[in-house]
This record gives structure tokens, C-alpha cells and sequence, in this order.
């Protein structure tokens, strides 16, 4: 392969990751690894740089389209931002202290379960009533979005933010334990637990991951493990994609994000139990 | 953006502030992003004009990501590299400002809930920039 042929490969395919990652909160880690260490035979250490980058140029490319149009929740990030930040600093403190085999196993349970917490709630409609939760109130983190798809404005009401905040530290842990997970706990937190819409689900992960994303990519920049020629061609097509997917997201059925969101949350359930049964 | 969504009416000076919040948020966004592209592109472009190779060599690809890739990595190596107009230090840098990016977004965050007086959002942006300075820290000593 020559590396114009290498660029322009990996570009075309970062633009996939960024679309999806948009949508669905994601940081495009779960396209941009296997793509380049499977497809391309680029070494571990190389791809999870790159996938760093993505994480952050998948936030940054929808976040601007996302907080201007109120998909994003601004309150709702912020508070999470800081149990999840609170989590990764713990976890990458007992990092080494803990049998990674038997986290790789709760992880996987964690994210089978929340699978079928949100597969279950595919009839539900949005704007649901839900008990008034007194933190949420006083933290104003009640909102409304205008929905394309609905042509209509949703109110919404937030609960279980302490719940919540409790998951999103607990995420914040396996993360920086695991090196992963940065958007597909903070969506089934949200759902799930605060019963925000799925849509304000996704952008507002969208809008957080960057945030988690650039507190270790310093450190893999300044450890060599960015290497331009490959994290340069992911920047650009990942950036593009979720510019690109920022304005598809609010068009989209709240079922489809649903269905596609669950199904990659299984896959990923399951490679995380196969990783911790045979590390067993 | 104009198939942005309005925002509903503002009912208050309060709202006005908040919504004046998510603008300068989505406009430091939209900044980081933008620089950040025109330095990958531009490196990219650099590389390829100091190197026609590139373009038809199938040898050259394993020195470029391959385990002994060379690359900078510091930031006065980049500085070094944009100095001597080196493709690869541009799509460096790049990346840096794209990095930098969520953290501007949070200081902008902490200006802007000051300017509103919301002191509980004040604390809690701040804790978050200190957990992600510390975090950087930690990471850079291990």
C-alpha cells in the first residue's frame, strides 16, 4: 500500500466512525481500532492514539451544532463531566491494584443489562412524566429541544441525578481502568436513570466525551503514541463525519437510535465477557 | 447553521445569558475545529509535496506507521519541525489545538457561568478543569 492510498483509506473510514459516533454519543473507538490494527495492521499502541483523537474530534466536530441547536444539555454535561473526571482520576489511581479480568466481567454485565433497560423502553414516548426529582430542580436541569422528526419542542424533566452521578463516577473508574466505555455508559446513564430523551441522550455524551478524551491525550501525545501521519487523516475525516451527523441527528427516528444504540452496546457486552472469561 | 432549531422565547435576562453561553461555547468549538483541520490539511498537503514518493512508492509506508515511525511528540520538536516547514510537525500541531479545544471550552464555561452569577455552576466547571489539569498530571508522571 502506498501512504497516499493509506491516507486516503483511513480518512474515508474515519468518516464513517465520526457519523456514527455523533449519533449515537460514541467517540468512534469501536470502528477506528479494528479498522486500523485488523484492516490496516497498524500496532495497538498507534490505533488507541488515533482512537483518542477521534474521541475528541467526534466531540468537537458535533458539539458546536449540538449546544447551538440545544440538543446538547449544557447543565446536565457539566454535572456529569465532573463524576465521570472525579472517576478517571480514582481509577487511574488504583490502576494495577485491581484484577482487571473480574472488571472486564462486571463491565460486560453492566453493559448487557443496560441493553435491556433501553431495548425495554423502545414504546416509551418522550416527555414521559417523571417524579419531580428536588436536585434537578435546583440545579435547573430541566429543559426543552425542538425535535425535527416530532416538529415539535419536547419538555422534559430530569430525575435520579444522585443515582446518576454515582453511575457516571463509576463509568468515570472503568474508564480510566479499562481505557474505555467513554460514551457507552454515559448514554444509558442518562436514559435510563435521568430519563432525558435519547436524543439529548446522545448529544449530550457527544458534547462530555471530548472532555474525558483530552484529559489522557496529552499524555499519549507526549508518551509518542500520536503518530500524525495516522491520527492526522482520523482527525480530519472523523471531524468532517460529525459535522456531517450533527445535522442528520435531529432528523432521525428516536426508535432507530434506540435499536442501533442497543445493538452495539450488546457487541460490545460481549466482547468485554469474552476478554474477562479468558483472562479466567 | 440554518437549519439550526430556534430556541424558544426567552422568558428572562437569565435565559438570555445562558443562550448567549451556548453560543460563545459553539463558537470556540467551531474555532478549535477549524484550526485544527486547516493544520492536518495543510501538513498533509506539505508532506505529500516534500515527498512525490508518496504517492507510488510502496516501501515508504512501514517507516511512517510503522513501530519505529519518527515523529515529533514535544512541543518545541513540533515548534522545530513547523519552523522548518516539516509536513508532519503542521498536522502535529493540528492535533494539539484539537486537544486543547475541550479544555477552552471548559474555561470559556467557567467565564460564562460567572458572568451569570450561578455560583454552583461556577464550583462545579471549575472542579471539573481542576480533576482534568490533575488527570494530565497524574497521567504525565507514570
Amino acid at each position: 500500500m502506498t501512504p497516499l492510498e493509506f491516507t486516503l483509506i483511513t480518512f474515508g473510514i474515519s468518516l464513517a466512525a465520526g457519523v456514527l459516533g455523533s449519533l449515537l454519543g460514541l467517540g468512534g473507538g469501536i470502528i477506528v481500532v479494528p479498522a486500523l490494527t485488523l484492516l490496516l495492521g497498524i500496532d495497538i499502541r498507534f490505533a488507541i492514539g488515533a482512537s483518542i483523537i477521534s474521541i475528541i474530534a467526534t466531540s468537537c466536530g458535533a458539539a458546536a451544532a449540538y449546544v447551538r441547536g440545544q440538543m446538547a444539555n449544557l447543565r446536565v454535561a457539566m454535572l456529569l463531566e465532573m463524576a465521570t473526571a472525579a472517576g478517571a482520576v480514582s481509577g487511574a489511581y488504583v490502576a494495577g491494584r485491581i484484577n482487571s479480568v473480574f472488571l472486564y466481567i462486571i463491565f460486560g454485565l453492566v453493559l448487557a443489562y443496560s441493553a435491556l433497560a433501553m431495548f425495554r423502553k423502545r414504546h416509551e414516548h418522550i416527555g414521559d412524566p417523571a417524579p419531580p426529582d428536588p436536585l434537578a430542580t435546583r440545579l435547573r436541569l430541566h429543559s426543552v429541544f425542538y425535535d425535527r422528526a416530532a416538529r415539535k419542542e419536547i419538555v422534559y424533566q430530569v430525575t435520579h441525578t444522585r443515582l446518576a452521578l454515582g453511575v457516571m463516577y463509576v463509568a468515570g473508574v472503568l474508564s480510566g481502568l479499562l481505557g474505555i466505555g467513554s460514551g457507552i455508559l454515559k448514554v444509558p446513564a442518562m436514559d435510563i436513570a435521568m430519563h432525558l430523551p435519547i436524543k439529548v441522550s446522545t448529544a449530550t455524551s457527544t458534547f462530555m466525551i471530548g472532555v474525558t478524551g483530552a484529559a489522557s491525550a496529552g499524555v499519549y501525545f507526549a508518551r509518542g503514541e500520536i503518530d500524525p501521519f495516522i491520527a492526522g487523516p482520523v482527525a480530519a475525516g472523523v471531524v468532517l463525519g460529525a459535522t456531517a451527523g450533527s445535522h442528520l441527528l435531529g432528523r432521525l427516528q428516536n426508535r432507530h437510535i434506540r435499536i442501533v444504540f442497543v445493538v452495539i452496546l450488546l457487541w460490545t457486552s460481549l466482547q468485554m465477557l469474552r476478554k474477562g472469561w479468558s483472562g479466567l | 447553521m440554518s437549519d439550526a432549531p430556534q430556541p424558544p422565547p426567552a422568558q428572562d435576562a437569565a435565559n438570555d445569558k445562558f443562550r448567549q453561553m451556548e453560543l460563545w461555547i459553539s463558537t470556540v468549538l467551531r474555532i478549535g475545529v477549524g484550526v485544527s483541520l486547516f493544520l492536518v490539511l495543510g501538513g498533509t498537503i506539505l508532506s505529500f509535496i516534500h515527498h512525490p514518493d508518496y504517492v507510488t512508492s510502496r516501501t515508504e509506508l512501514s517507516q511512517l506507521v510503522g513501530p519505529e515511525a519518527d515523529f515529533p511528540h514535544s512541543l518545541p520538536a513540533v515548534a522545530k519541525g513547523m519552523w522548518n516547514l516539516q509536513g508532519r510537525a503542521f498536522v502535529a500541531a493540528g492535533l494539539l489545538a484539537l486537544i486543547a479545544t475541550p479544555v477552552m471550552r471548559v474555561l470559556v464555561s467557567i467565564i460564562s457561568f460567572v458572568y451569570q452569577r450561578d455560583r454552583a455552576y461556577v464550583a462545579i466547571t471549575t472542579i471539573v478543569l481542576a480533576l482534568l489539569l490533575f488527570s494530565f498530571l497524574v497521567g504525565k508522571t507514570q
